[in-house]
């Protein structure tokens, strides 16, 4: 469309707003299918995390050997850490060390949730204070899309596995070797926004009126990247989940003796055959999990963000 | 004149709901004969070019035609199929649209995005339709057709794409050629030889043209009839001469007077007034800096000299490309200049070079007003937090810099109300009237207009060129204006510089330069603006 | 045009070097001492001492990554410290199946994703468009070892279709081989096919928007012509590079699916080698997949000359 004159059907047919919406978009946003379908899902989930041990579940460390391998839905005994013996009923079955499969499964949701959060929060960190340094300073620029370049070259598992095995599974480890493969891609986004929003002619017009740089960035360039970040974030977030659940499922995620989903089917691999809720029950929580942050990203991105919605 | 070749009788058509009103156009109803053009006249958001699409059968399902019927000699096709559409269009009824730039299939020759008409509407052998498309291609005066025909749109340039739209547009001779702002993306002396052949080549074939415009300029060189639109309904439509010289509705009147004639006005400027800006030898050269492939250099701007007095207005005329926003933004240093000096005010500060720190207490003397008025104010402050930011940064307190900010707002006619909404609340020329205030704040010495009214309705222009005028003399106020429009230019300016390929080729007083163009780009500048010389009238 | 190209090429070695330098930096970081590992945990320290300098381990990181490096570029990847043999050697043997499965995904995920796409933009709004958008959400969030116990559980275990697991050699017939291989191959070409086909349709979808697509519909054509000839064709820059940066994913899919279809493969190579902390084979995975990445996407970059005549003059 020319700049000189906007086109009569633009002019008529409404909308398609500018970089920053400001009344409606919190509408929007609400009023979204995805977003309150995944936002209800999640909600949903994260009250699980909260209450899970509320819900008729046992310390999910517990187990009896007199209760391996029970089906869905049947009853057995469990032993706790005083030594008592009392009835259980395994609703999601139990695996071969006789653990309770459900108390695994939704004590695993805390454990995918705070994975998830950090892992976001952490690239994310990162990413801006990358994605800021290169967009501001055309020297350090040149060498620092190269490193990016290179980390991404390498898929991102792989890094994710090689520092997990480097560094022992704990929290803190499985968390930044997860976050590390997802930096470049939040510094690339923050780089090419701040470059871009760099030629509005609002920003050229706060240099002329003496604004210094500092406060450029901070007033006129940081909130209207908001939108497309927070959308980044909850894609890294979903990523965040599965990649840990790989990593256990492989043996190189979290230290065993933490519920988390990827563990629970890692431990159930063996005997899929004949007991294929061990994979099942967390797999489908996984599935879910994954499926609302992704949806909730998804409906974000739809309304605040329309140009990145073009990008995928 | 003869038979009519497109009719339409009563043609409503709806808007989405939630929209700005329930109808596009309402009733619309003319007609188009062979042989002659009619011009639709409006203004953004007057449905003219829906009506267009109508026709052809392009409007997307978001806007239904409700009532009324659209008749291509004698066929009602309000309703066509889809097939009979595709079948009419290119045969019978052609349109030629806006953006030459983005209208052909960049990955396809453009001969063969020629041929493909002549594939899907005729049964011709590929021998003769290569002659047929070589034909078209000279007959829309494109040199050396051979190599145009294999070569892709981004090898041409934007006259030469227009040219390869109208050849698909008319090679198999349709009866109605419907032109939907063909050149208003155009620079004006291509604009004017596109101009003249779509007349040509209308004339030699008989059809009827419909011409959607927005410049009544254009519509004074190439109209047969006009029609005016409004909101979506016909306020208006005659012969030329009696619409465009004795308008019956109030509508056409206002927009006729708001026609920036080439008039000059007479201005009094004072020759010993303090000098405000020197500019000596200004120079930006960009070089491309490849790590393999040509190293090449690109002289935005070269060897460029001018001066402007207190209370005086310079304009700078040129084309896109000629160099002229270039030399504004060096002024105020949004841009490095390469080389020469740029002096301020009676100190005569060389701001050309300085380093950015110097720069900062200098800045406050000049100001610049922006092209787009829709990305000049960061959509997440309020007009307030606009307008402060400038006096706060040196130093002045909130409150102090509220008040002016709320005299400003009443000096560009604006409500002080204003203050605590956000930018998307207003309207384009609203918005660049903030942006004026914006400018004023910092009380600057110089005030750069750089082509602030091109992208504003003509009755809006019209009203922000009055208002630059008034601040100008209220508050003996420089001006620096830039603008590829020679109507606005002479509205405006005492004194005018012509620039092409980064050059001043002629500079001078307004009436001077106008008057008696010395050089011959300046000539050509002025020959190609269309409608020069027609004497628009109101009754 | 030969700008292009060789701009592309030669852009490529910082990336390698900076993955050289990464893979390098990524294991010699580590807490443990590789040497101890080796010798295992009867040796003395005089053995251990030993192996460390035969390894070059007492030398300066910089000098290290030096000789390390040398030894790259002659094709020597080191000796594993699991399987003593040559990592060359080992990947060697690990190739085909890997490649088999790379191979049999792709086809099959880009002859379903595009032609999805591309309808489903055309039709934009439509059922076929919902369900996509539906789809490919599913797709990116079912875990893919998910996905392959369920068509494992269902396909095999319940219906009996095709092999539970297991890897036939090419050589040994192509019916088993593609028996064995398209169970594995349709798990992992699922999360393919949700890409490619959001990104077919998000780019044909912006296509249609264009002026020149009005244009063509102003000029009569059929809709399959503007489809294809018009919007397809300017789309393909966009499509063929995600296709080319799906590859990370796949190979990361990769080592999930051999791990839970038991194809003896690079993947399964990889994780091996991480459980038993053998460092020269980790090394040698990482690069040669990082490698192989960095390469495709150089020639979906070149290729980007037969897409787009803007580059080619």
């Amino acid at each position: 469309m020319s700049a000189l004159v906007p086109t009569d059907l633009a002019a008529l047919t409404v909308e398609s707003a500018p970089v920053a919406m400001q009344q409606g978009a919190w509408e929007r946003v609400r009023r979204n299918l995805s977003v309150r379908i995944g936002g209800f899902m999640l909600a949903l989930l994260v009250m699980i995390a909260l209450v899970a041990p509320w819900l008729g579940t046992v310390d999910p460390t517990l187990f009896d050997p007199a209760s391996r391998d029970l089906l869905p839905g049947r009853t057995g005994e469990i032993t706790t850490l005083e030594g008592e013996t009392r009835e259980h009923r395994f609703l999601m079955g139990s695996d071969s060390f006789g653990r309770d499969i459900y108390s695994r499964v939704l004590y695993g949701t805390q454990v995918s949730l705070i994975v998830g959060v950090c892992t976001a929060i952490v690239a994310m960190a990162a990413g801006i204070a990358l994605g800021l340094f290169a967009g501001t300073f055309r020297a350090a620029d040149g060498v620092l899309m190269r490193v990016m370049d290179g980390v991404m070259a390498i898929p991102a598992i792989l890094i994710a596995i090689a520092l997990v095995a480097m560094w022992r599974g704990s929290l803190l480890t499985v968390v930044v070797a997860i976050a590390i493969p997802e930096i470049p891609r939040v510094t690339r986004l923050v780089r090419s926004l701040v470059l871009s929003i760099r030629e509005e002619p609002y920003v050229e017009a706060a240099v002329s009126l003496g604004t210094p740089r500092w406060r450029i960035m901070l007033r006129h360039i940081l909130p209207n990247t908001v939108a497309p970040l927070v959308v980044q974030a909850t894609f890294i977030c979903a990523a965040g989940i599965l990649t840990e659940s790989i990593l256990s499922f492989l043996g190189v995620g979290l230290p065993p003796d933490i519920p988390t989903w990827g563990n629970v089917m890692a431990e159930g691999r063996a005997q899929f055959n004949e007991y294929p809720h061990n994979i099942f029950f967390p797999g489908l929580f996984l599935a879910l999990t994954v499926l609302a942050v992704n949806m909730l990203g998804d409906g974000l991105r739809d309304t605040l963000d329309p140009k990145l919605a073009k990008r995928i | 004149m003869s038979a009519p070749i497109l009719e339409l009788h009563d043609l409503t058509i709806a808007l989405p709901p939630g929209g700005e009103r329930p109808h596009a156009v309402r009733n619309v109803s003319f007609a188009v004969a062979g042989g002659e053009v009619v011009c639709l006249v409006g203004e953004s958001g007057s449905g003219k070019s829906v009506i267009a699409q109508a026709v052809m059968g392009l409007l997307p399902k978001a806007l239904p035609v409700e009532g009324g019927r659209i008749v291509l000699q004698g066929e009602d096709i309000t309703h066509a199929s889809a097939a009979r559409l595709r079948e009419l269009r290119a045969t019978r009824m052609s349109m030629v649209f806006q953006e030459p730039m983005t209208a052909l299939n960049p990955v396809m020759t453009c001969g063969d995005q020629i041929d493909e008409v002549l594939r899907r509407h005729t049964a011709l052998s590929s021998a003769e339709r290569r002659a047929k498309v070589h034909g078209i291609v000279r007959e829309v005066l494109l040199p050396d057709p051979e190599r145009i025909v294999e070569s892709y749109p981004h090898q041409l340039s934007g006259g030469q794409r227009q040219r390869i739209v109208i050849a698909m547009a008319l090679v198999l001779d349709p009866v109605l050629l419907i032109a939907d702002e063909p050149t208003t993306a155009l620079d004006v002396t291509t604009q004017a030889q596109i101009l003249k052949l779509v007349l040509e080549l209308q004339q030699r074939r008989g059809a009827g043209v419909l011409f959607i415009t927005h410049d009544f300029g254009v519509v004074a060189e190439v109209a047969h009839r006009v029609a005016v639109l409004r909101t979506g309904e016909l306020v208006e439509l005659g012969a030329k001469h009696a619409v465009l010289q004795r308008p019956q509705h109030g509508y056409t009147r206002m927009l006729i007077a708001s026609v920036p004639t080439l008039q000059l006005k007479e201005r009094a400027s004072d020759p010993n007034a303090p000098l405000v800006l020197q500019v000596k030898s200004l120079d930006k050269t960009y070089r491309d800096r490849r790590f393999l492939g040509k190293r090449r250099s690109v002289h935005a701007a070269q060897d460029v000299n001018l001066e402007i007095r207190r209370g005086q207005t310079l304009g700078i005329v040129g084309e896109s490309g000629s160099g002229k926003s270039t030399v504004a933004r060096c002024i105020v240093r949004l841009i490095d200049p390469s080389g020469g000096s740029v002096l301020l005010g009676a100190g005569r500060d060389d701001i050309a070079l300085m380093s950015h720190r110097a720069l900062r207490p200098l800045r406050r003397r000049v100001q610049i007003v922006f092209q787009d008025p829709y990305r000049s104010l960061n959509p997440r402050r309020t007009v307030a937090q606009a307008l402060i930011e400038g006096p706060v940064n040196y130093g002045l307190s909130t409150e102090e810099a509220m008040q002016r900010a709320r005299r400003l707002l009443e000096l560009v006619r604006m409500d002080a109300g204003a203050m605590e909404r956000y930018p998307h609340q207003f309207s384009g020329g609203q918005r660049q009237r903030i942006c004026i205030a914006r400018a004023l704040m910092m009380e600057p010495e110089l005030l750069i207009a750089d082509e602030a009214v091109s992208a504003l309705d003509v009755s809006v222009q019209a009203q922000v060129l009055a208002l630059f005028e008034e601040i100008r003399a209220r508050l003996d106020l420089a001006m620096l204006f830039i603008t590829h429009d020679l109507r606005v230019a002479s509205q405006v300016c005492d004194q005018l510089a012509v620039m092409s390929g980064g050059r001043i080729v002629e500079y001078g007083p307004a009436h001077q330069v106008f008057g008696a163009p010395q050089h011959a780009y300046t000539r050509a500048l002025f020959a190609a603006a269309p409608g020069r010389g027609y004497a628009f009238g109101t009754a | 045009m030969y700008g292009f190209l060789a701009r592309r090429l030669l852009a490529t070695l910082p990336v390698l070097l900076v993955v050289a330098l990464l893979v390098f930096l990524m294991l010699r970081l580590t807490p443990g001492d590789p040497a101890a590992v080796i010798a295992g945990d009867a040796a003395t320290t005089e053995q251990i001492a030993q192996i460390r300098s035969s390894l070059g381990l007492d030398r300066s990181i910089p000098e290290q990554f030096a000789i390390w490096f040398g030894r790259l570029l002659s094709g020597d990847l080191g000796q594993s410290f699991y399987y003593k043999t040559a990592v060359t050697t080992l990947i060697g043997q690990r190739l085909e199946p890997t490649l088999s499965l790379a191979l049999v995904t792709i086809t099959i995920a880009v002859l379903v994703a595009v032609p999805l796409g591309v309808l489903a933009a055309w039709k934009s709004g439509g059922w076929l468009d919902r369900g996509l958008m539906a789809f490919s959400v599913l797709g990116f969030s079912v875990p893919v070892f998910v996905l392959a116990y369920l068509l494992i559980w269902l396909v095999s275990l319940q219906l009996g279709w095709l092999p539970v697991q297991g890897y036939r050699r090419l050589a040994d017939g192509i019916g088993p081989w593609l028996e064995h291989l398209l169970l594995p191959a349709i798990t992992l070409s699922l999360i393919f096919i949700a890409l490619i086909a959001r990104v077919t349709r998000a780019s044909v979808l912006e296509t249609l928007g264009e002026d020149y697509i009005r244009t063509a519909r102003a000029k009569g054509l059929p809709e399959g012509t503007v489809l294809v000839r018009h919007a397809l064709a300017n789309a393909a820059v966009p499509i063929v590079t995600v296709i080319g940066i799906g590859i990370a994913l796949l190979i990361g899919g990769v080592v999930v699916t051999e791990s839970v279809y038991a194809i003896p493969g690079l993947g399964r190579l990889t994780v091996d080698a991480v459980l038993a902390r053998d460092f020269p084979t980790i090394q040698g995975v990482i690069l040669l997949f990082s490698f192989v990445y960095v390469m495709v996407n150089l020639l979906v970059d070149l290729s980007y000359v037969f897409f787009d005549p803007r580059i080619r003059y």
